[in-house]
């Protein structure tokens, strides 16, 4: 792959780009699902390809191939050149890059167990015991499960005289048991919704999830939720689970601070950003007791933003993003990074496969832990609901009112859990909701959680960004917003 | 290069000397496609992209599995069949599990505009031109997207089945934003002479100008006049609930309700691959050729989809509507068509005594499964209506509404026609007047 990602270079250089890079990437993935009592799909992909990125009249321009003969690599590169010239009839001043130095290296993620390597039968063996422990549970009604493993081997090479090689291997895992009864459908999952909880590992993650140990609890509760009383409507203190807090971060932090939605690069999709210039090193975010990085170094965790360097060949770094409350960092790129008068990207620019370009992405964007215990926590709390598992999502394009309704919730009350909660919701805005934290869990309740399929881009993309949470607790917010007109 | 039918073919020979499944289905896909993307009145970003990729699915007994490569070459596609093979034989055994389909006849659909596959960098960057240009007069800043593309689909197995599917895609879409407002106008179709991109940046930039400085209005239930776009973006978190398999499995709204009056009477939906406005390929990922079906009719669950295996579980015929096997949800209607009425929006708004009209919605998610409530927000052009005219922007809003209530407070609707939003897939909707939509609360912009 090497080869051609050299070729295609050459041939971009001589056909008249100032800048060009290549990634060629061999991408495998095997996907197990079962249901009831089935395996309900198993799949295999490969793909391999390589994309070239230009600059040429001073102009971006971008083009893919996965016919990697040597005449297919040269149409491609040349393809990039004359749609960069294109791109230059509707320009209003050349791109500018932030000065980096070239990099030549290999790094590989930390895999103890390869994925592919299991066998077929112990993976859908494992799914569907939890599947058998779920459906023991009389009342449900469908149970689920997935496995899912990916294999990225890039080679990225730039005019700057960049050869990096990354190979990356993920992993993730989930279920869900849900309940149709009572006139209404209720969802549990485990250990997140959504394909479950996803890191930057090998098969050694399955067995750290203790999927089968908590396969009967999940189906108790989806069960116990159709006698559960409704989330009440009003304003409490809530504490959120550290997965719906990942979540929490990514849509009302993370989104935010990329600096191509704050520049409107986004503007006709994904929206654009309130964290406006001005903001940088002035606005108070959060409260003092919030710290938030952007790392996607090796060193911070294996999470799905872990990556040693960016597809613009610029090394992985921890951005800090909210000290002590004070928004101080974006998300950004080497041309953003100009634009916006930074001294250098921060290292964001990650690309979903051969055929789409870098935009700038989340990396691991964690909540920093505060100290304690979630029981600690919740013994502190006089009046409250506990919130966890995410089931909603949305949040406006400027990324200030938001609202998520999680799968479960806790009523606390003197410091106790008590009743059971279903259709739990809350909503707020961004930088109320920030401020009104005042209480943070320990490391030994942080996770760093994966979001695999978070969406931006055109055409779209998908990207893995991590999430490290501890609970935390925010005074005040309203909940059972979303069932007000019922 | 663009797959022919006589390369689909030799690929598939190819895979049937490999191949010693049971059963062997292949799939090819290919796609060509391009992209400009404006923003800050400039070209930012350019892309165009090439790929072909063979899925093979192999049956062993009553056990099968997928393998998916773009590695065409004869020693990967050998690797490939066999892997897809030996997959096969490691699941359980399946004994609900159908035979493959054989040779079917399908309705010729002609989608297919060689003008739009022949459009270049510099045609699209002439079109940005010029929309960027309506901006700046003005003085407004454009962002959108304007691409073209070609995409063949070609399936067949080892019972005889052939099927082939080629269309052009082309898309417009444009944000006009001013200092406090903006709006937004998108259209999608085979032929891109249909598009009209500067009607449509005409069109976002009078949203934006006639939107600017807008006011706050208090949450609560309000008559809205939702453009088509807003429709089917909402509509889109209903569609997958008349899947067969998803109201069997009772994880659909539908469950225990086929068969009521579910809607308002004037609620007429189906899906219809055959609909001029609509593309796609006449069959699905079996091959089984796509039928029209009725799904609401005057307000009623008449209809569901099904995919082979679903209809012989539940004893029913297959619809043509079935995912590539395996799958975990079955199928589901992918060409909506809902009927509408004679109204124009115009005529919808100056009925309204008090209400907003609403160009589209924006991030919108399910909050309950079976009342069907999804929330959202507005966005890029909701206006104040008053005793029957516009009264200028209002601030964005956020909603949560049950779907099921909506399409049963639906008071008028105009003709029908082919919308694009950014939540699911294109529909042929109407425009439509609701009384009583849920604002919970109110944004900043």
């Amino acid at each position: 792959m090497k080869d051609f990602a050299a070729r295609a270079l050459d041939t971009a250089v001589t056909s008249g780009a100032t800048y060009a890079d290549v990634r060629a990437i061999d991408y495998r993935q095997r996907y197990f699902s079962t249901k009831n009592g089935q395996a309900s799909g198993v799949r295999d992909l490969e793909s391999q390809g390589l994309g070239v990125r230009v600059i040429a009249d001073g102009a971006w321009g971008f083009a893919s191939t996965d016919d990697l003969s040597c005449d297919g690599v040269d149409r491609c590169a040349a393809r990039a050149v004359a749609i960069a010239r294109a791109s230059a009839r509707a320009k209003r001043h050349d791109v500018q890059l932030a000065p980096e130095d070239p990099v030549v290296d290999h790094w590989e993620s930390a895999c103890a167990i390869d994925p592919f390597t299991m066998p077929v039968s112990v993976c859908l063996d494992l799914l569907l015991k939890v599947d058998a422990e779920m459906r023991g549970v009389k009342g449900v009604t469908l149970a689920e499960g997935s496995m899912d493993f990916r294999r990225i081997d890039q080679w990225f090479l730039s005019s700057l005289g960049s050869e990096i090689r990354q190979v990356r291997t993920l992993t993730g895992a989930g279920y869900s048991a849900t309940s149709f009864g009572e006139g209404e459908i209720q969802k549990r999952s485990f250990p997140n919704s959504f394909g479950g909880q996803y890191q930057t590992k090998g098969y050694e993650l399955i067995e750290e999830l203790n999927l089968l140990a908590n396969a009967r609890r999940i189906a108790e509760e989806v069960v116990a939720l159709h006698t559960a009383d409704q989330c009440p409507q009003g304003v409490k203190d809530v504490i959120l689970g550290g997965a719906q807090l990942g979540l929490q971060i990514h849509e009302s932090i993370g989104h935010p601070i990329e600096l191509d939605r704050v520049l409107g690069d986004e503007a006709n999709y994904a929206g654009m950003s309130f964290l406006t210039l001005e903001k940088l090193n002035t606005l108070k975010y959060a409260s003092g007791i919030v710290n938030v990085v952007a790392d996607a170094r090796p060193e911070h965790g294996p999470g799905l933003g872990t990556f040693r360097y960016d597809d613009e060949g610029v090394p992985g770094q921890c951005t800090p993003v909210i000290h002590e409350g004070l928004f101080v960092g974006y998300l950004s790129s080497r041309e953003s990074a100009v634009t916006a008068n930074l001294p250098r990207s921060s290292g964001a620019m990650r690309a979903d496969g051969w055929n789409r370009i870098p935009i700038i992405r989340m990396t691991n964007v964690s909540l920093l832990p505060g100290a304690g215990k979630l029981e600690d926590l919740i013994a502190s709390t006089d009046d409250g609901i506990l919130m966890e598992t995410n089931r909603s999502w949305s949040i406006d394009d400027r990324r200030y009112n938001f609202q998520f309704g999680t799968e479960i919730g806790w009523e606390i009350k003197g410091g106790k859990r008590t009743r059971m909660l279903k259709n739990p919701s809350y909503g707020g805005i961004s930088t109320e909701f920030w401020n009104s934290c005042d209480a943070i869990c320990g490391p030994e309740e942080w996770t760093l959680w994966g979001t695999p399929n978070c969406g931006k881009g055109q055409p779209a993309q998908l990207m893995g960004t991590g999430h490290g949470a501890a609970p935390a607790r925010f005074r005040n917010v309203k909940v059972g917003v979303a069932y007000g007109a019922e | 290069m663009i797959l022919t039918r006589q390369r689909a073919q030799e690929l598939f020979h190819e895979v049937t000397k490999y191949s010693t499944a049971d059963e062997t289905e292949a799939t090819i896909t290919s796609n060509q496609y391009a992209l400009t993307r404006f923003a800050n009145n400039a070209i930012h970003q350019n892309v165009a992209e090439d790929s072909t990729y063979l899925s093979i699915r192999a049956v062993a007994g009553q056990r099968t599995a997928r393998a998916s490569t773009n590695k065409l070459d004869p020693a990967s596609i050998r690797r490939l069949a066999e892997s897809a093979l030996e997959l096969a034989r490691l699941q359980p055994r399946d004994p609900d599990m159908l035979p493959m389909p054989g040779p079917q006849m399908y309705r010729a659909l002609d989608r297919l505009y060689p003008e739009t596959s022949a459009l270049t960098p510099e045609d699209r960057a002439l079109t940005v031109a010029a929309v960027i240009g309506r901006a700046e007069s003005d003085h407004l800043t454009a962002a959108g997207v304007c691409s073209s593309g070609t995409s063949v689909m070609a399936l067949f197995n080892s019972r005889g089945l052939k099927a082939f599917h080629e269309e052009t895609i082309s898309e417009f879409s444009v944000t006009m934003l001013g200092e406090t407002a903006s709006g937004w106008a998108k259209k999608t179709g085979p032929n891109h002479l249909e598009l009209d991109p500067e009607g449509l940046a005409d069109r976002a930039a009078r949203k934006a100008l006639a939107s600017a400085d807008p006011k706050e209005m208090a949450p609560g239930r309000y008559t809205v006049i939702l453009e088509p776009a807003a429709v089917l973006d909402l509509l889109g978190f209903m569609v997958f609930d008349f899947s067969g398999l998803a109201v069997a499995e009772k994880r659909s709204s539908l469950t225990d309700r086929v068969g009521q009056k579910l809607f308002g009477a004037a609620i007429e939906l189906r899906d219809d691959v055959f609909h001029p406005l609509h593309l796609g390929a006449p069959f699905d990922g079996e091959g089984v050729p796509r039928q029209r079906v009725q799904l609401v009719e005057h307000g009623v669950v008449k209809n569901l989809v099904y995919a082979r295996s679903t209809a012989r579980k539940l004893g029913v015929e297959p619809t043509g509507h079935g995912f590539p096997l395996p799958n975990e949800y079955g199928e589901a209607p992918m060409n909506i068509v809902m009927e509408g009425g004679r109204q124009s929006v115009e005529e919808m708004v100056r009925s309204t005594e008090r209400g907003l009209l609403i160009t589209r919605l924006w991030y919108i998610r399910e909050v309950d499964p079976y009342r069907k409530i999804v929330t959202g927000m507005t966005r890029d052009g909701t206006f104040a209506i008053e005793n029957g005219e516009t009264r200028g922007g209002v601030r964005n809003l956020r909603f949560n509404q049950s779907l099921i209530e909506m399409l049963s407070n639906v008071e008028m609707m105009g003709p029908p026609e082919r919308a694009a939003g950014e939540e699911s897939f294109e529909m042929v909707v109407p425009a439509m007047k609701v009384r009583d939509f849920n604002f919970s609360s109110v944004t900043k912009f």
